[in-house]
């Protein structure tokens, strides 16, 4: 798919006052393995345009709660007057009331902005799907990386501890325990009721069943780091676990991390907009990708587009950060597409 | 312990020679300074696990299996053999990355083999090691500045502004660049690579140093120059080095001692003179046959290469009686029933084979049998009284055993 960048392109002059030898193969003063995988990135189109979408959503979603400040998104105002009332609450006009002020038309049955709502929806769904991804991150990356380096005991404790989350009935449990703990977030952890509470739940939950796989492939690259000379170099040191795990290690992770950060993200968009189908989560009139789509399901016959467009989005952006990571891992990893 | 004057053979012109070699061996390294590090019966075994759930422990890999050695203060030991002989493993035991399964570790007087990880800190400042594969060895996401300086940092002896400064006298030391800290090591070649992993390995100011082999990965043409800088940074900083390699080779020009290991243990130990000139067991002769030898080509000679048959056994499972008899052209029924000792039979020469001799005179009959204890076919001897003295020691002793004659037995 990609062409790598040919040792001859980077030879860059040695550095004057070194040994001539080694015959000059390793030599490629000023390129580091990143700018490498990059320049390699670089050359992939697919993902390059697929970075390009991802980073037009972020950006997307940075603005827009500037832009509902100041007045120009209005995700929030009903329109009633441009609805149906006689045809139960349809938008007036064709194409799901599309006109010069809404550019995607409005929300059947309120009269919302629909560009506004899915602008706005973005925010939300980066916001959540973001902290769930580090959330579960966080807890695989260091879980995986004590599982692979300490190996034993330890090892096959957090293997079960693996094996019981992927086993647990999360969905079940999401559903039952939504209320209780929503609750108790706003009861007795001060957490402020109703959007951020809904949120908060949410993130906690996908991120607290979603660190297993993370923690299994981290536990493998280091199952293979920790032999390498580096590490007993650094025992050797008297260097503490601590610094074992987190500056010999783990900055030799971040490669594997980073392909499986833009294929998280994309799971937990979807997984927010699954909670929402099933009432857990951010609830409106505050959007989501999630709760519009859910809301967008009931008018599949009655307004097409209004149906259309959220499905349509979520799927843009699932699958430009799926070729986004696909593309970093070729690049990041060479030796899998030779 | 090393320059008690003895009085050698006069009779044979043989140990004449010997005698002058070594005078040139103490000169060389030994001079005379107590070990710095003395190693006795040191053991290491790994458990070998089974498949499953649970894993039980189904054997062990004998590793290392009772070495003793010493390395001189401020000298230098060669310890060479085959891939899977348990060099690095020896190595790792010294430098405490491996609890030893048993034995004696005494650096400068003191056990080391049983000290915790907290114990061992300070330790850690004094004995440092150069890894094999200068590809692995440095971290691919540290800066060279990073790597050397962080001993410095870990171990809190310069204060956060002074390391680099430090960092760019190392570099300077090993022959880099003290501008290229900044560097990353894949931007250095293999040799330059190695010269980071020395810097490191300085940067705490070790008394001993664990050299596994420290120029095998590189190219030959750069080998000579990181062994010319090792020897250099010995002579510079008084550091003693226990020196691994896999062939003779290189450690000839390195070592004025040097150690042949097989299959965990040692087999000869002897100074490099005696060692390359008159080995006495057969593996060593073997190991040597295998090493170009320029004064032998200058003069029309040639060393008739010997080949040895067959794998290495599994250290798993090791073969009973003399560990190499499977491979050994030499070896008899004695040699299954009983493990030849490590016997001293010169000033600085030890061999553990029963039938010990230099190529072509090997004797017939086994010259460990009445230290032993028993017959020459191995068989317990009722007759005859095992000699308290044929245990494996770390030093050499002021009286040895003379095995050129035949004959055994102690001479002062
Ligand atoms: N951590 C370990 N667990 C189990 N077995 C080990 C371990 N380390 C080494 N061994 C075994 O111990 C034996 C000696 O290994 P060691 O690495 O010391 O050999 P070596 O002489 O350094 O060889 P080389 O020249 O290949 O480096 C080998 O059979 C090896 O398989
Ligand atoms: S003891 Fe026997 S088998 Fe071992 S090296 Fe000597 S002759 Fe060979
Ligand atoms: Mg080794």
């Amino acid at each position: 798919m990609t062409v790598p960048v040919t040792e001859l392109e980077s030879h860059v002059t040695a550095p004057p006052g070194e040994e001539p030898d080694d015959s000059g193969v390793q030599k490629v003063a000023g390129r580091s393995p990143t700018q490498l995988a990059l320049a390699r990135f670089r050359k992939d189109k697919l993902s390059m345009a697929a970075f390009c979408v991802v980073a037009l959503y972020v950006a997307t979603a940075l603005v827009a709660p500037i832009l509902v400040k100041t007045g120009v998104l209005d995700p929030l105002t009903l329109h009633q007057d441009l609805l149906d009332v006689n045809m139960g609450g349809i938008p007036k006009g064709s194409f799901g009331g599309i006109s010069a002020d809404h550019w995607l038309g409005v929300e059947p049955g309120t009269g919302r902005d629909v560009l506004s709502r899915l602008v706005y929806g973005i925010t939300w769904s980066l916001f959540i799907a973001l902290s769930a991804t580090f959330v579960a991150m966080g807890i695989g990356t260091v879980l995986g990386i004590i599982s692979g380096f300490s190996g034993g005991f330890t090892d096959s404790v957090i293997g079960r501890a693996i094996d019981l989350t992927l086993s647990f009935p999360s969905t079940m449990m999401l559903l039952a325990l939504s209320g209780v703990a929503v609750a108790f977030m706003t009861g007795t952890l001060q957490v402020p009721a109703g959007d951020v509470a809904n949120a908060l739940y949410v993130i906690l939950v996908l991120g607290f069943f979603g660190w297993p796989g993370i923690a299994r492939i981290v536990r493998g690259q280091v199952l293979s780091i920790r032999e390498r000379e580096f590490v007993d170099a650094a025992r050797l040191l008297g260097a503490s676990r601590g610094r074992l795990y987190f500056k010999e290690i783990l900055p030799n992770l971040w490669a594997p991390l980073l392909v499986y950060f833009t294929l998280m993200m994309p799971a937990f968009i979807s997984a927010e907009a699954a909670l929402s189908y099933l009432q857990v989560g951010v609830k409106p009139p505050t959007p989501t990708l999630g709760n519009i789509l859910t809301d967008s399901i009931n008018y599949s016959v009655a307004d097409f587009v209004f149906f259309f467009t959220p499905a349509f989005l979520i799927m843009i952006i699932v699958v430009s950060f799926n070729l986004l990571g696909d593309g970093l891992r070729d690049a990041l990893d060479p030796k899998t597409h030779r | 312990m090393t320059d008690q004057t003895v009085t050698s053979d006069s009779g044979s012109a043989k140990s004449a020679e010997q005698s002058s070699e070594f005078a040139a061996s103490r000169l060389a390294g030994g001079d005379g300074r107590d070990a710095i590090l003395e190693v006795e019966n040191l053991r290491m075994y790994f458990p070998v696990k089974s498949s499953g759930v649970i894993r039980r422990t189904v054997g062990h890999v004998q590793a290392v299996d009772g070495v003793s050695f010493q390395v001189p203060a401020g000298g230098a030991l060669g310890l060479v053999g085959e891939s899977g002989c348990g060099k690095s493993t020896t190595g790792r035991l010294i430098t405490r990355l491996y609890q030893p399964t048993g034995g004696k570790i005494m650096f400068e007087g003191k056990d080391i083999a049983g000290l915790s990880p907290k114990k061992l800190m300070p330790l850690r400042r004094d004995i440092q090691m150069i890894f094999q594969d200068p590809y692995t060895s440095l971290n691919p996401r540290h800066t060279v500045g990073a790597i050397v300086g962080a001993p410095l940092l870990i171990h809190n002896v310069v204060p956060k502004k002074k390391v680099l400064p430090r960092v760019q006298e190392l570099l300077e030391v090993v022959g880099l660049n003290p501008e290229h800290y900044n560097r990353y090591p894949n931007e250095f070649s293999g040799g330059q690579r190695q010269r980071i992993g020395i810097a490191r390995a300085l940067t705490l100011q070790p008394k001993l140093l664990v050299a596994d082999e420290p120029v095998s990965a590189l190219d030959v043409s750069i080998q000579a120059q990181v062994v010319n800088l090792l020897q250099d940074l010995q002579r510079e900083f008084d550091i003693s080095f226990l020196f691994i390699a896999h062939d003779l080779a290189v450690v000839r020009h390195f070592c004025p001692e040097v150690a042949v290991m097989y299959l965990g243990k040692i087999v000869e130990i002897a100074d490099r003179e005696t060692l390359y000139n008159h080995p006495q067991h057969p593996y060593t002769q073997a190991l040597l046959s295998a090493v170009p030898d320029v004064k032998q080509a200058a003069i029309g000679g040639r060393r008739e290469r010997i080949r040895l048959e067959g794998d290495v056994p599994s250290p798993i499972n090791p073969p009973s009686g003399c560990r190499f008899r499977t491979r050994c052209p030499l070896a008899q029924e004695i040699c299954a029933k009983q493990e030849p000792p490590l016997l001293q039979i010169g000033e600085r020469h030890k061999v553990a084979c029963h039938f010990a001799g230099e190529i072509g005179q090997h004797p017939t009959k086994p010259v460990t049998a009445r230290l032993l204890g028993i017959d020459d076919q191995g068989n317990p001897d009722p007759g005859a009284t095992p000699d308290p003295n044929a245990v494996e020691q770390p030093g050499f002793a002021d009286t040895w055993y003379d095995v050129q004659g035949g004959h055994l037995g102690a001479k002062a």
